[in-house]
């Protein structure tokens, strides 16, 4: 049983985010000139948050993705898991995903880190004794001891983030989605989760990683995708594109 | 992690989002939603559960104290009512647990659907996950709560020897009819409330008022001749049809004919809202 390779492909994707809740007019004031806004045909005020994004990724792709906050980054990421429905254009995935896009990923901080696990497991569809094996795993990585058993909320911020990492990469899909937070930790724990992330990623037949850090996407990426306000500004290989992007005027 | 990422293989899952889609293409992305919610059952499941352990989490009674708190009104209103309307309590105190029990479920599931998307904006937008299936956690926990209280309505039973008898049965093709309605309340209240948020009070007050004229804590025989009325009120048929046979009463064809009526438009609305709007809650949130 195979599964069919894995690809990624849009076609003239835009997204766009009503502002429904809050006074929207107000709010069009207060913004600085950079968020790109505009009225619908129903003169709603929407954030144009990507426009007219195309891009084909197939098995072994490796891309990267820079810009400024804001820029659409994480956008794009949600958009490729799944999360937010494009409003012209199209969009297609063919693959498992796993998406890394927040350190907590949806956990709940008043539920024990074993309850958490659980729950994952049945995200991904485990039976019982795969569940009790991904938590045996993860509280082995993370560190937990006894803590497994203790609501989240008081772990401190380090046991927080191995668990989430943990969890995270205790699933290995076709098409591996990462925020930059993933890379962020200190360095004893860097070390450590570095081969684990290595694997990780070798093992994903498609990477997308969005990442300020440069050394990182000329490690790992073959590609990368520049976006500035929601567009795709350059789009090529790693050291092109970032000379480009890191000689940009700073504005 | 082999077996994990196998099972991750075969869920293996193709997103294909066209803008502006056809309507045969929504139907089939809700139809989707829905088939993936049913898979992923044990989440649900396990979602519900906690959501009721933690409510409860270090105390001593857990969830019974649902039952016990529906137990001291269920004695208190029954004790008191019975002589206010000067109804025989044998017959008016398992009339009265039930309908509390049974409305309790009601205005629980209808507060907890107005916040169902909202509440759940944080996993929303980390994690994909089929809209349907947090309303399906919604209704679970409220089954279970149901499931906690209905213990009083069975405790009311054996102490005044009050069983249903053979009518007792048309109750589980009502609650079915339920089940239906739990699961389209869940669905059009969650998205309505995500998008406009005015909706949750209104929803309170609408509930409140329905409490006191849809026949919960006072019989509908004492409305006399104008009984008919209640028919039109589409919280009494539903509650009525699923009262009735616990209490080993039939209900009438009308109050059948004016369930199912409403029960149709209510799972009807809930579709078609759902079809529209499933892939624009993310971003009402």
């Amino acid at each position: 049983m195979t599964a069919p390779l894995a690809f990624v492909e849009l076609a003239h994707v835009d997204i766009d985010f009503p502002l429904y809740h809050g006074n929207a007019r107000s709010l069009k004031k207060m913004v600085v000139s950079s968020v790109r806004m505009s009225a619908d045909a129903r003169h709603r005020v929407v954030v144009e948050a990507l426009r007219d994004v195309s891009f084909r990724l197939t098995s072994g792709d490796r891309l990267g993705l820079v810009g400024r906050n804001g820029a659409g980054k994480t956008t794009l990421l949600r958009a490729l898991a799944g999360i937010y429905e494009p409003v012209s254009g199209r969009l297609r995935v063919q693959g498992s995903i796993n998406a890394l896009l927040d350190p907590n990923l949806g956990m709940n901080i008043d539920l024990t880190g074993r309850e958490n696990i659980m729950l994952r497991g049945h995200y991904h569809r485990l039976n019982r004794a795969a569940i009790a094996r991904l938590a045996d795993e993860v509280a082995d990585f993370a560190e937990l001891g006894d803590f497994l058993d203790l609501p989240v909320r008081i772990y401190s911020s380090g046991m927080l983030i191995r668990l989430g990492f943990g969890l995270a990469t205790a699933i290995r899909p076709q098409v591996l989605l990462m925020d930059e937070w993933i890379l962020a930790g200190d360095a004893a724990f860097m070390a450590k989760a570095q081969a684990r992330l290595e694997d990780l990623v070798r093992g994903a037949e498609i990477l997308v990683l969005s990442t300020h850090m440069p050394e990182v996407i000329r490690n790992w990426c073959s590609r990368v995708i520049w976006l500035d306000q929601g567009r795709i500004r350059a789009d090529g290989g790693p050291d092109a594109v970032l000379d480009a992007y890191l000689e940009r005027p700073t504005v | 992690m082999t077996e994990a990422s196998r099972a991750n293989l075969e869920a293996g899952c193709v997103l294909d989002f066209h803008a502006n889609p056809s309507a045969a293409a929504r139907r089939q992305a809700a139809w989707r939603d829905v088939r993936e919610a049913a898979g992923l059952w044990r989440l649900g499941w396990t979602l519900a559960w906690l959501d009721i352990r933690l409510r409860y989490r270090g105390s001593m009674l857990g969830p019974l104290w649902l039952t016990l708190s529906t137990g001291i009104m269920v004695a208190a209103m029954g004790g008191l009512y019975s002589v206010l309307w000067h109804l025989p309590p044998r017959d008016y105190v398992p009339y009265l647990a039930l309908s509390l029990v049974l409305w309790n479920y009601l205005a629980v599931l209808v507060t907890d659907s107005c916040a169902g998307y909202t509440q759940a904006e944080g996993m929303i937008r980390t994690v994909r996950m089929p809209y349907s299936l947090y309303a399906g956690r919604i209704v679970l926990r409220n089954l279970m709560v149901l499931g906690h209280n209905i213990i009083i309505v069975a405790l009311v039973d054996l102490l005044l020897w009050s069983w249903p008898g053979p009518a007792g049965l048309l109750a589980l093709p009502a609650m079915l009819l339920w089940l239906a309605d739990s699961l389209a309340v869940a669905v059009l209240l969650g998205a309505v409330c995500a998008r406009f948020r005015d909706i949750p009070p209104i929803a309170t007050s609408v509930l409140q008022m329905a409490f006191m004229v849809s026949a919960v804590i006072f019989r509908p025989q004492t409305l006399g001749d104008r009984q008919w009325l209640l028919a039109f009120n589409p919280f009494f048929s539903v509650l009525e049809v699923l009262r009735g046979p616990l209490l080993g009463e039939v209900p009438g064809v009308g109050i059948y004919a004016s369930a199912m009526l409403f029960s149709a438009v209510l799972c009807g609305m809930a579709w078609l809202l759902f079809v529209r709007a499933r892939g624009r809650i993310a971003f009402w949130l």
